[in-house]
């Protein structure tokens, strides 16, 4: 059976490039990049070339601001907590919104259970949140605002730009989880005021288990995992040299295709939704599908059929989708997002799956996820 | 052999062994096998130990040890409408009822069977310790299973024979033995996993524990029936007709027999006891019986026929005569024998030999005729 991969937000497959990348580091530059030798220079020497690509994929100030981490946990695990921490005596109220991931909303939930007092801005329909809301939460006693640039279930964006101003008129930092948009989107950490962001190399096609937190200068956190003095002190561990270098190879290789992709993605979407209005299904896309969204990603309403059988349905079928995140015995947990968007009890929340595109996926697969989708459905409702 | 690879199978994975080794029997015989794992209880409803992921674990280790896809489907809810809102209604109404028969007939082979379906599924299969035969004309009749020890009939006797008519149980004609023999050999995870023994969300742990987070309970009075007062209870929903444990009455000089639940009153809150394994207030004669159910049709027996019944799991067989009423949604069951214990909110379950007729749910029990206090 074809397999066919549109879970993209969930992880990408490895660039070949990348591959290619990292197999001839692990092979020749095996070096410990604190390590005083020839060895560790070149290592210390793709490190700093790596870092400075990426650095420059943000508008960063300076290469000293990139801080690798294991992933997007890690880096917005240590932006909130680290944070919060260091400005505990400024204040302790933060704010975040209804639709953060897990790996934002764990931390909050844990320091609310230390004292801190936290916000959590609510979203329209459309999953985005009033920027008025947010003026009004903000006090003087704000400490840090934490607004995700893309939602990985339904792929709105939030006005990052905006959000950026209103919040450097504050006392509060802006940290922003770029997990799902970096790569896709332009971003300019200095244009929109950024003073924290997240990211995550394996949803670029990059490797797993890595990714960078972006810290403005003059912040200085202090490190969340402690040990050796790797990362000008800020993040304890030897360095995975060859992964990093992977790392700034698909960095490169997004920031080169970014444009082409999008278009890509767009298309893609275009041709799913008006395949499956072809086919008579009666659907409906959560939020917008009017280009202001996050391309890759889409998220549909199937009126009268449960998410984990048509998931199912399409696994079975060698179709991978995804319809928000599993508890620990395997089965489908209401999705937050969606229930931000539409409240507990609307059937979207029970009813939606997720497709999201990577560079690799073609129109020819997006007729077969039409043909294999539209058949299921027609016979779950036959069969009542 | 033939080719089943066009037949689709969605097998319940549990995560013990049964169902390990009926997912692995239907795959070496060539179909097309989906493992499901239900999701049947929130364990954040109480407070107790919930095995669940261990569970999901055993069933993804057992799944690609077979090389069969796997998941999970949720049915917290249909669980708690279909079969725990009954649950707390019977023990309210101080019966003792059995989730594990509502399970299979609203979960299991209801909830379940319609998700598989979904799934394109040909056939369910389960690993339930019982046999289907199927007639040529389609009449599905539900067999004990080979193994007379573990005969899950019980628990399926309120299936109705189009909810079986889809039913795969590959172990029903097998020894629990062979059954671990074959997961030991297959090198199945779960060949040495230990069975459950508890009511599927209950699992191992204190029932009345368990129960005291739903109901309050509400203590009152042990009495005899000549009178005497025993101390007090703890509610009522606790104690079983026939039940000895946790009465806490020592000898009383006249008898050192020990002392058993021997009827319920609810309306007046008192718990019954007596002495003696054989008190002659847990004998019944006759009861009846409503809400019932057969596999198969039985008009042809007519009003009246003569089988054999258990009137709890594991059980011996009893002769008993059923009538029906006229309406045909009652009997009344006459024992050749008198029986011990008959408990209320159980299910007293027929059989013609090896065939499991069917059920019905236990209103009352009479001793000659007369009502015996158990409610």
């Amino acid at each position: 059976m074809e397999r066919i991969y549109a879970d993209n937000a969930g992880t990408t497959p490895m660039a070949a490039e990348v591959i290619e990348t990292m197999t001839e580091m692990m092979k020749n530059v095996f070096g410990n990049a604190s390590a005083v030798s020839s060895f560790g220079r070149e290592a210390r020497r793709v490190l700093d070339e790596s870092r400075h690509v990426i650095a420059e994929s943000i508008n960063a100030k300076s290469d000293n601001e990139i801080v690798f981490t294991s992933g997007g946990t890690e880096s917005d695990n240590t932006a909130i907590m680290q944070t919060a921490f260091l400005r505990r005596n400024e204040g302790r109220h933060i704010i975040t919104t209804a639709i953060e991931h897990e790996a934002v909303l764990k931390p909050m939930a844990f320091l609310e259970s230390q004292g801190y007092e936290v916000t959590y801005l609510s979203v329209d329909e459309n999953g985005i949140i009033d920027l008025n809301e947010l003026k009004d939460a903000l006090r003087d006693d704000t400490i840090l605002v934490s607004v995700m640039m893309g939602n990985n279930e339904v792929g709105s964006r939030q006005p990052i730009h905006e959000i950026g101003e209103i919040v450097s008129e504050s006392n509060a930092w802006f940290h922003t989880d770029c997990v799902q948009a970096y790569g896709i989107l332009d971003v300019d950490v200095q244009k929109d005021k950024i003073d924290l962001l997240s990211t995550s190399a394996h949803k670029l096609n990059g490797p797993k288990f890595l990714g960078f937190l972006y810290e403005r200068e003059g912040l200085n956190l202090k490190a969340y995992l402690r040990g050796g003095d790797q990362e000008l002190k800020r993040r304890a561990g030897t360095e995975n040299v060859p992964a990093i270098a992977g790392f700034a190879k698909a960095v490169e290789l997004a920031s080169a295709d970014k444009k082409e992709l999008r278009e890509k993605f767009q298309n893609l979407k275009k041709k799913l939704v008006e395949g499956l209005e072809h086919q008579g299904i009666d659907f409906e896309i959560n939020g917008l599908h009017d280009g202001s969204e996050l391309p890759q990603i889409v998220s549909l309403w199937f009126k009268g059929c449960q998410s984990d059988a048509l998931l199912t349905n399409l696994d079975l079928n060698g179709i991978a989708a995804s319809a928000g995140s599993a508890c620990t015995a395997g089965s489908l947990e209401p999705s937050h997002v969606l229930t931000a968007m539409y409240g507990k009890d609307s059937p979207k929340v029970s009813e939606s799956l997720r497709f999201s595109f990577g560079r690799y996926n073609t129109e020819e697969e997006v007729e077969r996820i039409i043909e294999v989708l539209s058949k299921t459905i027609k016979r779950i409702k036959k069969g009542r | 052999m033939t080719d089943n690879s066009r037949i689709r199978v969605v097998v319940g994975m549990s995560g013990g062994v049964d169902s390990s080794v009926c997912a692995y029997l239907l795959k070496r015989q060539g179909y097309d096998v989906v493992g499901v794992f239900m999701k049947n209880w929130d364990e954040k409803k109480d407070s107790g130990v919930c095995t669940v992921t261990e569970d999901y674990q055993d069933v993804a280790k057992v799944a690609n040890e077979i090389g069969i896809p796997y998941y999970s489907v949720n049915f917290e809810k249909e669980y708690w409408d279909g079969v725990f809102t009954y649950f707390l209604d019977e023990y309210r109404h101080g019966r003792t009822p059995n989730p594990d028969v509502m399970c299979n007939k609203e979960v299991k082979f209801k909830a379940f069977l319609d998700y598989a379906m979904e799934l394109d599924a040909d056939y369910i299969a389960m690993g339930h310790y019982a046999q289907i035969k199927r007639d040529d004309d389609g009449t599905v009749h539900l067999m004990r299973g080979a193994d007379q020890n573990k005969d899950q009939t019980y628990f399926l006797s309120q299936l109705s024979g189009k909810q079986l008519e889809k039913a795969m149980f590959p172990i029903g004609g097998m020894q629990k033995s062979e059954v671990r023999e074959i997961a030991k050999k297959a090198g199945l995870a779960t060949a040495d996993k230990k069975d459950s023994t508890g009511v599927c969300f209950i699992g191992e742990r204190n029932f009345s524990k368990f129960l005291s987070e739903f109901l309050p309970a509400k203590p009152g009075k042990m009495m005899t029936f000549e009178g005497e007062y025993k101390g007090e209870h703890f509610g009522l929903m606790n104690y079983t007709i026939g039940q000895r444990r946790g009465l806490g009455i020592g000898g009383d000089g006249k008898s050192n027999e020990p002392w058993f639940v021997v009827g319920k009153d609810l309306k007046t809150n008192t718990l019954y006891v007596g002495q003696g394994y054989h008190n002659e207030h847990l004998y019944a004669t006759s009861l009846d019986a409503t809400k019932l159910s057969f596999v198969a049709p039985i008009e042809d027996r007519g009003q009246s026929f003569h089988c054999t019944a258990k009137f709890r799991y594991r059980q011996k067989d009893s002769g008993v005569t059923v009538n029906f009423n006229d309406e045909r949604n009652k009997v009344e069951v006459v024992f050749d024998n008198p029986v011990r214990a008959i408990t209320p909110g159980q299910e007293i379950v027929f059989y013609d030999g090896e065939e499991c007729l069917g059920s019905g749910t236990i209103d009352h029990a009479y001793q000659n005729g007369r009502l015996l206090q158990y409610v």
